[in-house]
């Protein structure tokens, strides 16, 4: 129960934040990750954000917290690295989606000498899993 | 941040990142560009600080104490012994200049009559093979491990002084060609993490400095459960960026050893120590 009624105040702060009506439910709440359980049963076609959020902190998937830092990492056993900015504020960052896309589709495109992982073009995560990190970083 | 940035493209220029060519080789350019920059980022260390790994860098001060307890009571004392031991009943002393004593700084080295640079694992074996023995088959860890600990110990405190002459500036090349280059599905370079993100967080770790690289090994590694030569290390550091893992001894991690232990020049030998 302590679940959901967070989800709710989670959704309801999301909703007031950017004013649109049209998202879809999430089972993770805001500011935090979602656990191997809900991970183990989320539904992707229904879900992205968790999915995205899933993949995000996975070790074979984007590993992101290797190298940054974000809300909700805290409260999980993972240590967070710093070899690149906290993830916050994407969408007042990254306006245009696709331009965050492409950070994580390949970074190198944007910083020659950049140490982040070309997550697509080295096949690292696949197209498919990158839009639902993407999904995932836009509640960030 | 940015101003980093901005440096370290300069960095990235001037040692040649992007194409090592041998033509305009540079080692001693190389050395104070690599050392400069060190300097730079840590103010607070002198050279003698890199000797320790990552445990010298300021990130790491509680991880250091708690190494220092280790060290009280060094995990790899009875490699060391074991070491000394095989070293003494295989009469190593008598193959090597002033018996092995204060020698380990001008490892690894180029012989100019082979035309090759030789490790002390190689000259170790040699050694053996001459006196009619079997050489030691494993490079990475256990016995040859323990003995290069032994010798290398023999060297505690002489600042690492290797040379380049100008024959061995190719292979100079492809060892630092092969620090700087990305490579592995992640696409990192060693560089990568050991220069422009040295004293930061990959996750939990803090990654130590390109400077002191090779200083302290062979390390004993809570991870290993035992001692392990630099190039084992390489090994692991490859594989970690799902790069493709070269042999020890292999051309590739002899050059590279050879490029960092120059680019050590003047950081004491502390060998062996003890990393988790
Ligand atoms: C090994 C380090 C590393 C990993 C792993 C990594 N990143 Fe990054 N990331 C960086 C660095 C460094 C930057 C800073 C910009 C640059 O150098 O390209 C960055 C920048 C970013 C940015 C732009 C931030 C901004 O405000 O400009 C985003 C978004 C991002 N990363 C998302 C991700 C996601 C999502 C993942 C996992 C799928 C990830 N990163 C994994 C190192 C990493
Ligand atoms: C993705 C990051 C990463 C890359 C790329 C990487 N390493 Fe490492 N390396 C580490 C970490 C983490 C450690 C353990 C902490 C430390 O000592 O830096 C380490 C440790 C080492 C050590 C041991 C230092 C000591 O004193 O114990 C050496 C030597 C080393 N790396 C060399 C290399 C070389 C050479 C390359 C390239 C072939 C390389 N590394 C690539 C992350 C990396």
């Amino acid at each position: 129960m302590r679940k959901s009624s967070k989800l709710f105040t989670a959704l309801g702060a999301a909703v007031l934040m950017t004013g649109s009506l049209a998202i879809a439910p999430q089972a993770m709440a805001v500011g935090e990750m979602p656990s191997k359980k809900v991970c183990e049963a989320v539904d992707a076609a229904k879900d992205p954000v968790t999915a995205g959020g899933c993949l995000a902190t996975d070790r074979k998937g984007g590993n992101c917290h290797a190298c940054h830092t974000f809300a909700g990492i805290e409260k999980t056993r993972l240590q967070a690295g710093d070899l690149g900015p906290p993830l916050a504020a994407m969408k007042q960052r990254f306006p245009d989606k696709k331009k965050l896309r492409a950070q994580v589709w390949d970074a190198e495109a944007a910083n020659r000498i950049t140490v982040m992982p070309p997550f697509g073009r080295h096949k690292i995560v696949s197209d498919k899993d990158i839009d639902l990190i993407v999904e995932w970083l836009y509640t960030l | 941040m940015k101003r980093l940035f901005i440096g370290l493209t300069a960095l990235v220029m001037t040692t040649g990142l992007v194409l090592g060519s041998v033509a305009n080789a540079d080692p001693k350019r190389d050395l104070e560009e690599y050392q400069n920059y060190f300097k730079k980022r840590f103010p607070g260390l002198s050279l003698d600080d890199y000797a320790d790994g990552h445990y010298s860098l300021p990130a790491a001060a509680a991880a250091r104490t708690e190494w220092e307890e280790h060290m009280a009571f060094p995990p790899y004392e009875i490699d060391l012994v074991k070491g000394k031991k095989f070293w003494d009943e295989n009469g190593l002393a008598s193959c090597f200049k002033n018996g092995g004593k204060n020698i380990a700084q001008g490892y690894p080295y180029w012989d100019a009559k082979r035309k090759e640079i030789r490790t002390i694992e190689e000259d170790i074996n040699e050694c053996l093979t001459k006196s009619g023995k079997k050489p030691i088959k494993d490079l990475k860890k256990g016995l040859m491990a323990a003995v290069v600990a032994h010798f290398r110990s023999m060297s505690n405190g002489q600042r690492m002084a290797v040379q380049v002459p100008k024959e061995a500036e190719a292979e100079y090349e492809y060892g630092k060609h092969f620090f700087w280059a990305k490579r592995g599905q992640l696409n990192f370079s060693c560089a990568s993490c050991h220069v422009l993100k040295s004293g930061q967080h990959a996750g939990g770790n803090v990654l130590s400095a390109g400077l002191g690289h090779t200083t302290g090994f062979p390390v004993y590694r809570l991870k290993w459960g035992g001692l392990g030569t630099v190039h084992r290390r390489y090994g692991g550091c490859n594989k970690q960026v799902r790069a493709k893992p070269f042999k020890a001894q292999s051309r590739e991690y002899t050059a590279l050893e050879f490029y960092e232990a120059y680019m050590n020049t003047g950081v004491p030998i502390k060998a062996p120590s003890m990393r988790e």
